[in-house]
Formats: structure tokens, sequence, C-alpha cells
């Protein structure tokens, strides 16, 4: 069934033999494409990505190849590349495969988006807790440098180019591309407000700079390849290209698929795919984008029309795999971390454990986020450790409607739209948990001890 | 200052090396925390103020920092830093008991030190292994499918001093 | 037109009222401008905007243009369609474009407010009743315009330091702040003293100094001023008095050539505090924490109270003014020793006094000190302008009088004048001060005092009426805040009180004295007290005034005219 899988950025990984060094790398083709990059003007490159169409892999989905074309070039200021390697939404992992099992796939696609955005200097911002990575990639830096496929003058073509490795050290924060610079710049990481500072324009130390995901990075590379009209091909229009999706929670075979664009619907990869749930388990929910989308109940219908003037009318499995197939659902594919959740969860605990995170992980710097995180999570531990109240299921969603939209990033979204969604799917069972408790048919312990602990 | 310090002689070499590589100096402040942090295992105050005045900073631009970052630290922890996952993937499959077994196992509370203050363990957010929950980390080390009986065969082996490496990814 | 023209000036929409800005303009201030308050606590006119807050969003509306062409689209009666954009924008970091809009009072703009307050104060104490920032605090102001009124929360607070002292003169609350950063962007950005951050994240976030740091600098205290809430408290006003009791008046900073404006607040005829008052031109919003502590001067202990004649206190002080003019009739050989410190009108009286007495030498005492570049200049005189544009001086003054000294030495002086200046302290030796008779006007004793024939109680800078003359040549006024301590009568009557013993009739009364100033002096034309307006009037001085090398270096507002390139 596997064999649905196109294997583009994962082509060589977890191949019998694929080493992270750069003999292997060299073996199976590598850095010819940035040989062949380097005969090219830096414009045609740009050209080429935004033909292909391939939108960003960290998040928000925005093309790459126009968020390249805000580039402010007339500032005359020297342009920055940043690779985002903070992989820290809950439920993603495939930038950290790309790191660990092919990092020499990652600095090849850096070093052809450097030269087509031409940056002289780029950085790899990597979570702290990839310390085994933060090596890896350096080594291969080292190797590469060997070789002179980066540093001064590179293969004697006059363009020089240094990527250098920056370690985060535990915030997920710092994957917010304006926070991230602020942490690049030795600064707490507060995002920036936008307006006025779009990296494109204002990045780092001021000048116009480039944030993109790992994966993304890395279909630069193939996309010089075959060209971006090719490449375009890949996929759906809107979804060009392939997108790795990672796998976790209640399946059989969890973990790293990687596919064209609408190649598969979300039943297909849970059941034929990741083998489906436990035995005697039915599916309750799945998280579609990275644990701050919106929830999708498992008995949800998905009506509307779509782009051609289709009607449809789906259930989830239905749902088609990609940015504009998940978007119909009201959710989206964020980071392509699916989170699936059967029968045995406890909404409660599961928001509880989600939104202990956002609290954990807010900034602090604006009132709506900082304020608002941090009150969700104390009422949805109140609520999953005996002390429900039948109010507390408004309460909860008044709450989180004041904070999106209102906050200088999107962790504010990803804060409240997890509560609003679980609260407005799964209410029963938020009504049920303080009406139970109510009546005083908690459980000792707080009323978790006979269910899995996930706060 | 440099002999306040004590710092070993390739952390100090590693220090030189990377400040250079920034356009700003005041973006090195981040690895020269890492590195001294591993060098001496946590920050401390002289060694915040040593880092502010070799990057021209005043010492509260450093402290921010080493008081936003969870994995820096400003007071000594354990030789040993186990960090079990605590979110969602990790907690559906079970790591809030991995986590009870192993403060267990060191008779530590829970972001607390073992009472001879060998080992630390602590919750961590997603590790980005969510597809191989529950999930830990000692030192550097993942570990990945900790359930209760690897997280006991894991304290066995820290307990007896032999660390194993862990699988990374 | 032709005015908005020359400024440039567009025309923004806040609320539909129209009001015309220069681009880039701010919308706080161009709502303000239209005369509507947005709600903030972030934004300061005189720092970087932060936009952390999130008190001041507002609905936003463009107005629409044709993507194609770029032109105006037009609905049916023939006005620009305006695109309300659905997310709110905070106002602090929207700038004034033309034809752009922002509602305040819309539903989502009232929606946001709300939801900021009460986020604002779920972790906040609210115990106003023993704030010391209450009356002034805009948490609890806008808790009553734009807060819901009652409390949804039911969890624990969070629970941070309280009174903590983060320096000699100031302390901090941290249950009370909100993180709106303004204290540690004014450290950064205006005193130049990184000391204060934040600490931990997310709501758990604690401003802090770095341990076994202090705000200590000599601008602490604006930290206090600019704090929204009552986070950050002077140790000095702590406690003391309630705001909404005190009286304020005007004033200016008498510590240096710079003018500080200063607002004095008092009751019942007692000082408790000095605060900055805003002058763009000047001091923006800002001033030095030694200049606040001035007002204890009328009080200290060593206040000429009482007017003295041969060591003898005299409540006669129209019969001492008497004696001190007797003492300059005949053949007397006299020196008048003024002060920069003086207000304009009594330089000019001094002035007319030491012409009708005969005077063979005139004075003033200098102060030159080191300049902090900010808000303290070189020159600790308020006012030597002043005395330059009354003619009291025609050259830089001198910290020591060696003039005098030799005149002195030479006999040539037997009498001098001495105008709220220490003789001794300017240089003048015990030896040489024994030689002369010496009239003393002054607020304090002094050894000047102490050895004079005469001594006329005078009046500290807040207890009259008068104006200086700063660095910038900015006439600036200040006004009395309380009544003088001083027996009888203050500067300017004793000056007209002294010129009437030479049949010299003049008025004490300002507006009297400003009326002949603005006659015989160029620099004064057409200028009286009242028409000085609150943030001061620029003078025109002569060119060998303009000239002159003054000590000053630069300052916030002040720039030292450049020396010419000199020869080589
Ligand atoms: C709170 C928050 C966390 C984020 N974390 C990550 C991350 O860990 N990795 C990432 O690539 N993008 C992350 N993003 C998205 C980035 O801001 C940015 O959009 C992305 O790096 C752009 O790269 P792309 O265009 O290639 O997707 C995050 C965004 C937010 C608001
Ligand atoms: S939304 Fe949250 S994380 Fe983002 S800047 Fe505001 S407080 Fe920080
Ligand atoms: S800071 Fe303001 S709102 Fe808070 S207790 Fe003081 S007066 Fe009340
Ligand atoms: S102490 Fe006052 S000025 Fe400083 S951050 Fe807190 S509320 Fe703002
Ligand atoms: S949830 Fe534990 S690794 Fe992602
Ligand atoms: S005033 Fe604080 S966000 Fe605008």
């Amino acid at each position: 069934m596997s064999a649905k899988e196109r294997r583009i950025i994962l082509k060589n990984i977890d191949q019998h033999g694929y080493g992270n060094d750069i003999d292997t790398y060299l073996e199976h083709g590598g850095y010819e494409i940035w040989k062949k990059a380097l005969q090219r003007k830096p414009e045609e490159l740009r050209e080429e990505v935004k033909r292909s169409g391939v939108r960003g892999r960290g998040g928000a989905g925005f093309p790459a190849g126009m968020k390249w074309s805000f580039l402010d070039f007339k500032s005359g200021k020297p342009v920055y590349l940043v690779c985002n390697a903070d992989e820290s939404e809950p439920g993603t992992f495939k930038d950290r495969q790309i790191i660990y099992k092919d990092p020499h796939q990652l600095i090849e696609g850096m070093l052809i988006s450097a030269y087509a955005i031409t940056a002289k200097l780029a950085f790899i911002y990597i979570r702290g807790e990839f310390p085994d990575g933060a090596r890896i990639l350096e080594r291969a830096i080292e190797e590469a440098r060997s070789k002179n496929f980066l540093g001064k003058d590179i293969l004697g073509t006059g363009f020089s180019c240094e990527i250098h490795v920056h370690r985060g050290a535990g915030a997920y924060i710092c994957g917010e591309e304006t926070g991230l610079i602020e942490s690049l710049e030795g600064k707490r990481p507060y995002p920036r407000i936008k307006p006025p500072y779009f990296p494109a324009a204002l990045g780092l130390y001021m000048c116009p700079t480039i944030v993109n995901n790992v994966e993304t990075l890395c279909n630069v590379k193939h996309i010089a390849e075959m060209g971006g009209e090719e490449y375009a091909k890949i996929g759906r229009p809107g979804n060009t290209g392939t997108r790795i999706w990672c796998v976790s929670g209640h399946v059989r075979k969890p973990g790293y698929y990687e596919f064209e664009g609408g190649a598969l619907t979300l039943g297909e990869l849970i059941y034929d795919i990741c083998g489906g749930l436990h035995p005697g388990r039915k599916l309750k929910a799945v998280i579609p984008g990275g644990s701050s989308m919106k929830i999708l109940r498992a008995d949800e219908r998905f009506k509307g029309t779509d782009r051609e003037g289709n009607n449809f009318d789906f259930a989830l499995e239905d749902l088609i795999l990609d940015f504009d197939g998940i978007a119909v659902s009201g959710s989206l594919s964020g980071s392509g971390g699916i989170i699936v959740m059967d029968d045995t969860t406890d909404m409660v605990d599961a928001l509880a454990n989600v939104s202990a995170f956002y609290a954990h992980e807010s900034c602090g710097q604006c009132t709506p986020c900082r304020e608002g995180s941090l009150w969700l999570k104390k009422i949805l531990h109140r609520m999953s450790h005996g002390q429900a109240r039948l109010e507390d299921v408004d309460l909860l969603k008044s709450v989180a409607d004041q904070i999106p939209g209102r906050t200088i990033c999107a962790l504010g979204e990803a804060a409240a739209w997890p509560v609003q969604s679980y609260v407005a799917k799964f209410r029963d069972e938020f009504i049920a948990k303080a009406e139970n408790q109510a009546a005083g048919r908690t459980n000792g312990d707080g009323g978790i001890s006979d269910r899995v602990q996930l706060v | 200052m440099e002999d306040v310090m004590n710092l070993k002689k390739e952390t100090l070499q590693k220090i030189d090396e990377v400040i250079p590589r920034y356009p700003e100096k005041r973006s090195a402040v981040l690895p020269l925390l890492h590195l001294v942090q591993e060098d001496q295992g946590f920050v401390s105050r002289d060694a915040t103020e040593w880092i502010a005045e070799k990057l021209g900073l005043k010492p509260i631009n450093v402290w921010e920092l080493v008081r936003f970052y969870p994995m820096l630290r400003d007071k000594p922890v354990g030789k040993k830093v186990v960090r079990v996952c605590r979110t969602l993937s990790c907690a559906l499959q079970g790591s809030y008991k991995t986590c009870k077994t192993l403060r267990d196992a060191f008779d530590c509370k829970l972001d607390g030190n073992s009472p001879d203050g060998a080992v630390t363990v602590e919750f961590a957010e997603c590790l980005a292994s969510c597809h191989t929950a529950p999930v830990v980390m000692v030192d550097d080390d993942l570990h990945e499918h900790v359930d209760e009986e690897k997280a006991k065969k894991i304290a066995g082996e820290i307990l007896n001093g032999q660390p194993k490496q862990g699988g990374s990814a | 037109m032709n005015d908005d023209k020359k400024q440039e000036l567009i025309t923004v929409y806040v609320d539909d009222r129209e009001v015309r800005v220069p681009p880039g303009t701010n919308m706080i201030e161009a709502a303000a401008k239209a005369g509507i308050e947005v709600p903030h606590y972030c934004y300061h006119p005189k720092l970087s905007v932060a936009g952390n807050c999130r008190m001041c969003m507002v609905e936003l509306g463009m107005p629409e243009k044709d993507r194609a062409t770029g032109k105006p689209v037009l609905d049916n009666e023939g006005n620009q369609k305006v695109m309300w954009i659905p997310k709110p924008a905070i106002a602090c970091a929207t700038k004034a474009m033309p034809g752009i809009r922002i509602k305040t009072k819309s539903d989502l703009a009232r929606s946001c407010q709300e939801g900021v307050m009460e986020f604002l104060l779920v972790n906040h104490p609210l115990d106003c009743p023993i704030c010391d920032q209450a009356g002034e605090c805009r948490l609890q102001e806008f808790a009553t315009d734009y807060g819901r009124g009652y409390s949804r929360f039911v969890e624990e607070k969070n629970v941070k330091p309280k009174r903590t002292l983060l320096g000699p003169r100031v302390m901090l609350d941290d249950e009370r702040c909100i993180l709106c950063s303004r204290c540690v962007r004014f450290c950064q950005e205006i005193a130049d003293d990184d000391v204060l951050g934040f600490v931990d994240r997310g709501s758990y976030t604690t401003l802090t100094c770095y341990p076994g740091k202090q705000l200590e600098n000599n601008y602490s205290l604006n930290t206090v001023d600019i704090c929204p809430v009552g986070a950050l408290t002077s140790t000095d006003f702590r406690f003391k008095m309630r705001p909404w009791f005190l009286r304020e008046t005007h004033s200016i900073c008498t510590e240096s050539s710079v003018g500080v404006n200063t607002v004095v607040s008092s009751r019942e005829g007692k000082i408790h505090r000095i605060t900055p008052r805003r002058n763009d031109e000047v001091n923006d919003t800002w001033m030095a924490d030694s200049g606040r502590e001035l007002y204890k001067q009328v009080e200290a202990k060593h206040r000429l109270l009482k007017a003295v004649v041969d060591s003898f206190e005299t409540d006669n002080v129209g019969g001492a003014i008497r004696e001190a003019a007797d003492l300059l009739k005949g053949e007397r050989k006299i020196a008048f020793v003024g002060s920069g410190r003086s207000s304009v009108e009594e330089q000019f009286l001094f002035k007319k006094l030491a012409d009708q007495a005969g005077a063979r030498l005139t004075a003033l005492v200098g102060r030159v000190a080191e300049g902090d570049g900010l808000l303290i200049s070189a020159d600790r005189n308020p006012n030597v302008r002043g005395a330059l544009v009354t003619g009291l001086i025609n050259e830089l003054p001198e910290a020591e009088l060696s003039d005098l000294e030799d005149a002195i030495d030479k006999e040539e002086i037997d009498t001098v004048v001495a105008y709220n200046e220490d003789l001794s302290a300017a240089g003048i030796s015990e030896q040489q001060l024994a030689k002369v008779t010496i009239i003393y006007v002054g607020t304090h004793f002094n050894e000047t005092s102490a050895r004079a024939r005469v001594v006329l109680p005078a009046s500290t800078v807040f207890e009259k009426n008068g104006s200086f003359i700063n660095q910038q040549y900015r006439l600036q006024k200040f006004l009395q805040a309380v009544p003088g301590r001083a027996e009888g009568q203050d500067d300017r009557r004793i000056l007209a009180g002294m010129l009437a013993e030479f049949g010299v009739l003049v008025s004490p009364e300002i507006d009297d004295v400003w009326a002949e100033m603005s006659e015989t002096i160029e620099t004064f034309r057409d200028i009286g007290f009242m028409k000085i307006p609150s943030t001061g009037l620029l003078l025109d001085p002569p060119s060998h005034l303009r000239d002159l090398r003054y000590p000053e270096g630069g300052s916030l507002h002040y720039e030292p005219a450049k020396e010419e390139a000199s020869v080589t």
C-alpha cells in the first residue's frame, strides 16, 4: 500500500546503507543540482520557484516564490536566508528525519535558495532538543566546505556563501519567524509587530530576510532540478509537489509518509497507510495539522462547493490530503502533523494537555495570549482534576474567542483554536464532565486514575 | 575574568570561533550560553556577567535569556538530566506514567533532583518524535517507545552508571 | 489651504470625524487631535512602539483602489469606497495615510477593549484602595470605562514579588505590573542604562533588575511617571498624598540651562513633588531625579526668613530696605554681583538698581560642570542668557569673581551687593570680605549673609512668578506654586523698594516690568509675561550674544552652534 507514497524528499531516507555523510550523498548525485544552479541567474531560479507554486511547509502554507518576491533588494542591505528547523509544533517530526538522516539535501537546498535570493550568509535555527541534529549539520557543513560547495568563491564561480547552525534552547515561539529572528539576534524571542517588521524588508538585523521551513528548502532543490513547471505537475493545482505527513497517536503504524498533493484521503492515510486503529477501538477525532489546528470529529460532515463549482459532502475519511483538501473542513493542514485519537480519549483531558502546552510556550509579550492561554489552562486543569463546573463550558469558549486575531503572532490562534473547536465539537463531553463531577461521580485522584493520564 | 570562570580550553576556543560568525556580536549570546552550560553544567551569575562582558552587553540582557529558555539553567542540576515528553502524542501513549516511573526510580520530585543530586527528572514539551511515543531524552540522547518497562531499564542503567546510547531519530 | 500645503497635511477619519495630520502620524495621536482618546498602555509618544498591550485595537478601513489602474473605487454617491479590514489593528502601529479610517467605538473595537481589560485584570491584585497609584491609574480608569465590571476568573492568581526596591528611589510591585515594557524601553532608549528586563515567560513574566544591580541612574523616576499602573512608585512620594488632593503649577527646573518644564504639585502651601511637563522642544516628557528634589530648598533649615540689619533680625523689611539703600548712597565704590538663578525680571531690576547706585562693577557667578548629555547641561545656572539679554552682564560669567577680588585688593570697591550668591564660594577670601560692606539679598544663609550688614530675605522659584531664558534662547515662564515663606516681600518688591529709595518709581508687578522691558530691550519687543506660551518662546538674540562661546555641549533637543572651521 505504501506504493501510493511518492518519496521525493524522503527518497533516500531510511534506505538501507544510506548514511548522512557527504560520500553517500555524492554517490546519490549530491550537489550536482547545486553545480548546475550556479550556472544560472538568481532571478531565473526565483522564477522557477514561483512557477513551481510550492507552498511553505512550516505551517502557514504561504507560496515560497511569492514570499521571495517580496524581498526588498532595493534597500542595498545584505539579504539573509534562515532555515526554520525549530520543529516544535506538537505532532510534527518530519524535519528531524531530514536533518538527522539526509542533512546534505537540506544544505544543497539552502545553497540554491541562498544563491537565488542573493544571500551570502544563511543560518539554520535548530531547536535545542536536537543536539545531535546540530552536530550532524555542523559536520555536513564542514564536509561541504571541504569540497568547496560552500564558503568562499564556491567552485570558482565567485559566489560565496556561509551557513551556520544556531541552536535554540527549548522555546516553541522560536519557530515563529520573527520570534526566531529576535532569538537569532540574541534577544528574548518576542515576535515582532507586523506592520512594520515584515522579514522580507526588515528581518534579521533589520535587513531583508527569508525564513523557510526545512522541508520547503529541500523542495527548492528538486524544483531547481526538474524546473518549476515540471514540479507544478506533481500534486494538485495550488497543492503542488509532495508533502510529508506525520502521523501519531492512536494508529497502529504511526510514522512519516510522503505523498503527492491530493493523492489520497485522510481515511486512506489512517486506515491503509497507518494500519488503522488498535483492535477494538473506534476513531474519535483527528487533529489534521499539528496540535494548534482545529480538531475534527470522526462523525462530522463537511459540506460546501469547490472551486469548480461542484458540491461536496465529505466524511472525515473523505478529506483529501493537501492544503486545500484539509481546509474544506474548516481546519488546516498546518505543519502536516496528524494526531489520531480513538474512543478511549477523554477530550477534556486532551484539551487540557494541549492548552498546557500553549500556556507554557506563550512568550508573554502581548496581553490576550499571555493571560488568555494561562487562564484557559487553569480552567481546563481544574476541570480535568475533579472540579468542572457547568458554566466552564461557555466560559472556555468566551475566553478563547477573545484571543485570535488580536495578538502579535499566531500563537494566539494556536492557543484559541483547539479550545474553540474541542468545546464546540465535544460539548457533550465537557458538560458531562461537569455534571458527573457535580454529582460526585468522579474517580479518586482528581478523576484521572483509571484512564490514561493526559494532564 | 577567564580564570574566574575556569572554562576548559576547548570551550574558550569554541567561544572565540563562534563569535565572529555573526554580523552582530549579540547574536552569539545563545551559543555562548550553550557552551558555558555544557562546560559547567549550568549558567552561574558569574558566567552571565562574563558572557555579557564578552559580547559588550549588560548582564540583564543575558539574564533575560537564561530565564526565558527552559534548557538553560541558572542553578546546578543533576549530572543526568532526564526529560520526559508530556505533550499530547506522548501523553496518549502513557508518558505521564513513564515520568512517574522514572521519578520513583530516582526518588525525585517532578522538576526536581534526586536526593543525592545526581539525577534530575523533568517534563519537556513535544520532542518532535511523536511517532515513537512516549519519548525521553537522557541528556542528549533520545529514547523511544519508553513504556514503564523500558523506563525501569533506563533508570537501572543510569543508577548503575552505565549510560546507554539512545537511538537518535 | 495654503498652510496645509506647507505642512503637507492629509485627511484621515477617526469615528467619522475628519482630521488633518502630517502623513505617518501615529493614529493614536491623530485620534487625540480629533478629540478622541484611543485607550492605550504600552504606547508612549517618546518611546519606540512595542504594540504589546493590545489595548489600542481599532477597526481599520482603507480607501479602496482598483488593483489594475490604482484609481479610487467610488460608491453610488461618488465617494471613495472603504474596505474595512476584518481583523482589528493596533492604532499605535498604524500610521496615517491619505483617507484611512479607524473606528474606536465599533462593536469589534469595544469587544477588543473589553477583552484586553479582562485579561489584564485576571492576574491583577485590584487593591486600588491601598494602592498609591489610585487616582492616576490607567488600569483603574479603563476598568470602569472599558471593563465588564465583574470577574469570571475563579482560578488562583499568579503570585509575584511585591515591594521590591529597584533602586534608591523606585519601588516595584510585580503583581501590579502589566508588562507594557515602557520602563524597560525608557532605560534602554532614553537613560542609556540597561538594567531592567523581564525574566521567565508567559503570564509568569516578571520585571526585574539584574540581581545585584540597581535602577539608580539620575533619570530613574521617569519610569515611575510613565508606568501606566501602580507597579512602579517613588519611594519618596509613596503613600504621602493622594494625587487628587494636589494642586498643580507649571514651573521650570533650575538645575541647568536646559530649562526642563515641570509641574509642581502642592497642597496647602506644601510642595509634595515635582514631575516633568511635556515640552517636545525641550525635555520631551522627562526630567532628572535630582531636579525633583529641589523643592526641598523651600523648607531647608538654613532658609532665610527674616530681614537682618547689623546682625539683628527685624520684622521691618521696609526699614531694612531703607538701610540697604542708604549704604549705597554717598561716595561709595560699589560692586553688584547678580545671579544666573534669578529671573529675567529680577535681573532687569537688579541691573536698573546697579545703574542707579552707580555701580563700578557688575558680575554674575558662573556655574559650569559636566553636562550629562540629556537634560542637565554644563551651565548649571538656569538663566545666564537672561542676564545677557537684560544687559546685566556682557560676557559669559566666570566661576571665580577675580575682577572683584582685584578691585577689593586695590580698594576700588568697598561695598558689594550680592544677589543670592555666596561670595566666598565665588572665590572671595575672608580677608577680602572683611574689607567690604555687604548687602545680601537671598533665600538661604551662607558665609556672605553671615557677614552682611543688611540681609533681605527673598523667594525661591516656587514662591514667585518669573521667567528664564534657556540654552536655546527659549524664554520660559514659571508660576508661583506656594505662598512665599520669607517675611514680607518677594524679589521684585525688594528691588522696586530699593529703587524707590533712589527716587525711581517702578511697579513690581510682573506685567509692568515686562511692559518696560519690551519697550527698552529689542529682543523682548512685543513680549509680555502673559504672552509667553506654556512651552516657551524662542527669542532672537542679537548676534553678539549668539556668537559667545557658551559652555553647553549637546543635550536632548540642543546642539551647540558649530564653531567656524579654524584656518590652518
Ligand atoms: C507559534 C508558531 C510556531 C511556529 N513554529 C514553526 C516551526 O517550528 N517550524 C517552522 O518551519 N515554522 C514554524 N512556524 C511558521 C513560521 O512562522 C514561518 O511561517 C515558517 O517558518 C515559514 O516557512 P515556510 O514558508 O517555508 O513554511 C511557526 C509559527 C508560529 C506562529
Ligand atoms: S501571541 Fe503569544 S507568543 Fe505571540 S507575541 Fe503574543 S504573547 Fe507572545
Ligand atoms: S495599579 Fe491601578 S488598578 Fe492596580 S491596584 Fe493600583 S490603582 Fe488599582
Ligand atoms: S513596571 Fe510599569 S512601566 Fe514597567 S512594564 Fe510594568 S507596567 Fe509597564
Ligand atoms: S508529543 Fe512527545 S514527541 Fe511529540
Ligand atoms: S498601545 Fe499597546 S498595543 Fe497599542
